[in-house]
């Protein structure tokens, strides 16, 4: 572990040097300001944590009422009735929504797990090794970031719909797999590992494939995390590409079925928060787990984040 | 874990690695350990590339130049006709125009905002893990989750929104059917939606900055309010060229939220109809592919002209 962090402060060196010292040290300014500011800010803290709460508290109360309790005027944050979890039963007794659960795990897992396999390899390629029209390679992967996947989204369809595979897990998932940002962000790490590393085991004989996988993976672990984790939010997230690519309802993804099942929910609105929680909780389970990666790639991949 | 891996990590020492790298390692281009062996390496990800981007940016070109319909059966080359079309457009206009609006209505909230959030969260007030998931974790819900729920805050009859108004006396406010109210209301969701991304940029970089700045700043007797001013917000002047330009790229990409909020429809009055909504509606309810294809263009030069002067602008200020 501690070696990979090392690996990341060398990968940027043109950033701020010392990067490791400071963490904590905002903690000694707070505590050197006044009781009155010290206030002022814990104050100013809660009231926008308590706006940027409200909306999800606001769902969730909503899931656990009746349908007939939702709608009262004024409103009741408390029902009289109490609360209950039928619209959870409700919804989790729909076949069509546990259907695109499992798609979207599907297809998320997948574009994951590729994405990372074909960026790392690019990266180390185009970091690591020297081929004829290598600069041009990495030039033309690099532009592509600049490229809005929304814009293709015409031709794009017409050519996985010739290739044969609308209404396929391999159409929705194949043009995802596509992010030049993420072979930057993993290049530029890759360059910064040294390569004494490599050319010792390189003496030992190992080839090119183990020393990427023996070798420079393990020292690259923090930042394939961040950018696995980055992937993986894109992909559950991803809506507009599903959207257009796929009709057959057994196929869609959970963003898209919930948009698509909305209006059968009619005024149903307990059913319909309790599902749009349900589609936001793996990934809020995977914030609580992995808030320190999470918040360290952002800083990362903030290039390719959005 | 292998035993070539594990032993190199164990056996070099990290401060060794760390001068390496400073001293010899850095900026000295790439080295050639894996020797030639590396096309091998960069063609699965070129392939899928090719496929999945290059192709379809030409395809969609050429399609701009043709009248092609997802229903017919005949394109022809039209040549710039499409092109010409798109000049005298009405609607091109109008959905760029909200697509503007809307980047310039989001992206200042969006951008001051999220200072204000790091700068408090930076102070060290106790409760970091909290603080960052509150304002955080809307970001990490799917679009679909969080539209859904700001459609119902935003109900007329029953919404919190206008429950809350009611309860301090305002009238009620027609978040989804008053025109002067439609494209806020996509602000209002995407500010909530999205601000903790800009938010840990901002944090990431507070945490970057040296404490001896601070030190010596105490020395010289400025107080918390002078080291804001005179240094954290100079030395976040980068970060903030960064959070603008991806903010302003994110904001013209409008389409998602606005799409699912107004079910297509584009809000009250069509005030909420950004111009990538124009591209779909064209090509998949219309079935204009090439007409389609080249509003899509025109819309990708001004992405590549807004990334452009981008680079341009944080080139000349690294070389100053």
């Amino acid at each position: 572990m501690a070696t990979a962090t090392t690996g990341r402060d060398i990968a940027r060196p043109d950033r701020t040097t010392q990067r490791g010292r400071k963490s904590r040290e905002g903690v000694s300014l707070a505590q050197r300001g006044s009781l009155v500011s010290r206030t002022a800010i814990a104050t100013a803290l809660t009231v926008l944590a308590a706006l940027w709460l409200a909306p999800l508290a606001w769902a969730l109360l909503t899931s656990l009422k009746r349908e007939a309790d939702t709608t009262t005027v004024p409103l009741e944050v408390v029902p009289e009735a109490g609360f209950t979890l039928e619209a959870y039963t409700r919804v989790l007794g729909n076949d069509n929504i546990i259907t695109w659960f499992i798609n979207s795990t599907v297809v998320t897992v997948v574009v994951t797990v590729l994405t990372l396999a074909l960026a790392t390899t690019a990266a180390y390629g185009f970091s690591r090794t020297r081929f004829r029209g290598r600069n041009f390679l990495f030039a033309l992967t690099i532009a592509g970031i600049m490229v809005p996947p929304q814009i293709l989204i015409v031709p794009l369809y017409r050519q996985v719909t010739a290739m044969g595979l609308a209404d396929t897990y391999a159409g929705i998932i194949l043009p995802q797999l596509v992010v030049p940002a993420m072979v930057f962000i993993l290049k530029k790490f890759f360059d910064g590992i040294p390569a004494e590393l490599e050319e010792a085991a390189r003496v030992d004989g190992a080839g090119p494939f183990r020393i990427f996988w023996q070798i420079v993976m393990p020292l690259s672990r923090s930042i394939v995390a961040a950018v696995g984790i980055f992937v993986f939010i894109g992909a559950w997230n991803n809506f507009l590409w599903p959207f257009i690519i796929i009709s057959d309802p057994d196929l869609m993804t959970l963003p898209v079925g919930l948009v698509q099942v909305r209006s059968s929910f009619g005024v149903q609105y307990a059913q319909v928060m309790a599902s749009a929680l349900l589609a936001g909780l793996p990934l809020i389970i995977i914030f609580m787990l992995f808030q320190r990666q999470i918040v360290r790639g952002v800083a990362t991949t903030g290039l390719g984040g959005t | 874990m292998s035993a070539v891996g594990s032993s190199v990590q164990t056996t070099v020492p990290t401060p060794a690695a760390e001068v390496d790298g400073r001293a010899a390692g850095r900026r000295r281009g790439p080295t050639l350990t894996a020797g030639r062996g590396g096309f091998w390496f960069v063609l699965p990800f070129l392939v899928v590339y090719a496929l999945f981007t290059l192709v379809p940016i030409v395809y969609g070109l050429f399609l701009s130049f043709f009248d092609t319909s997802l229903v017919g059966t005949t394109s022809n080359f039209v040549g710039l006709e499409n092109y010409a079309r798109l000049i005298g457009d009405g609607e091109v206009w109008r959905t760029l125009g909200i697509t503007l609006l809307f980047t310039v209505l989001s992206t200042i909230p969006l951008v001051l905002l999220s200072l204000v959030m790091a700068l408090l969260v930076h102070t060290g007030t106790r409760g970091q893990w909290f603080w960052r998931f509150a304002y955080f974790a809307p970001f990490l819900l799917p679009v679909a989750t969080v539209t859904l729920i700001w459609q119902w805050l935003f109900q007329g009859d029953f919404g919190l929104l206008n429950g809350l108004l009611g309860l301090v006396g305002l009238p009620d406010v027609g978040w989804l059917s008053d025109p002067d109210w439609g494209l806020w209301s996509v602000v209002i969701l995407t500010v909530w939606w999205t601000v903790g991304f800009n938010f840990l940029l901002y944090l990431a970089a507070l945490q970057g900055i040296p404490q001896n700045v601070y030190e010596a700043a105490a020395i010289d007797g400025a107080g918390g309010w002078r080291r804001l001013v005179s240094i954290t917000l100079p030395l976040l002047k980068v970060t903030t060229g960064l959070v603008l330009t991806l903010q302003v790229l994110a904001s013209l990409k409008l389409f998602d939220q606005a799409y699912i909020l107004y079910v297509g429809s584009g809000g009250p009055g069509g005030v909420a109809a950004p111009i990538l909504q124009y591209v779909y509606d064209t090509g998949f309810v219309n079935y204009r592919l090439g007409y389609a294809s080249a509003i899509s263009y025109m819309f990708f030069a001004l992405i590549i002209i807004v990334s452009l002067a981008q680079a341009w602008i944080s080139s000349r200020r690294r070389r100053s």
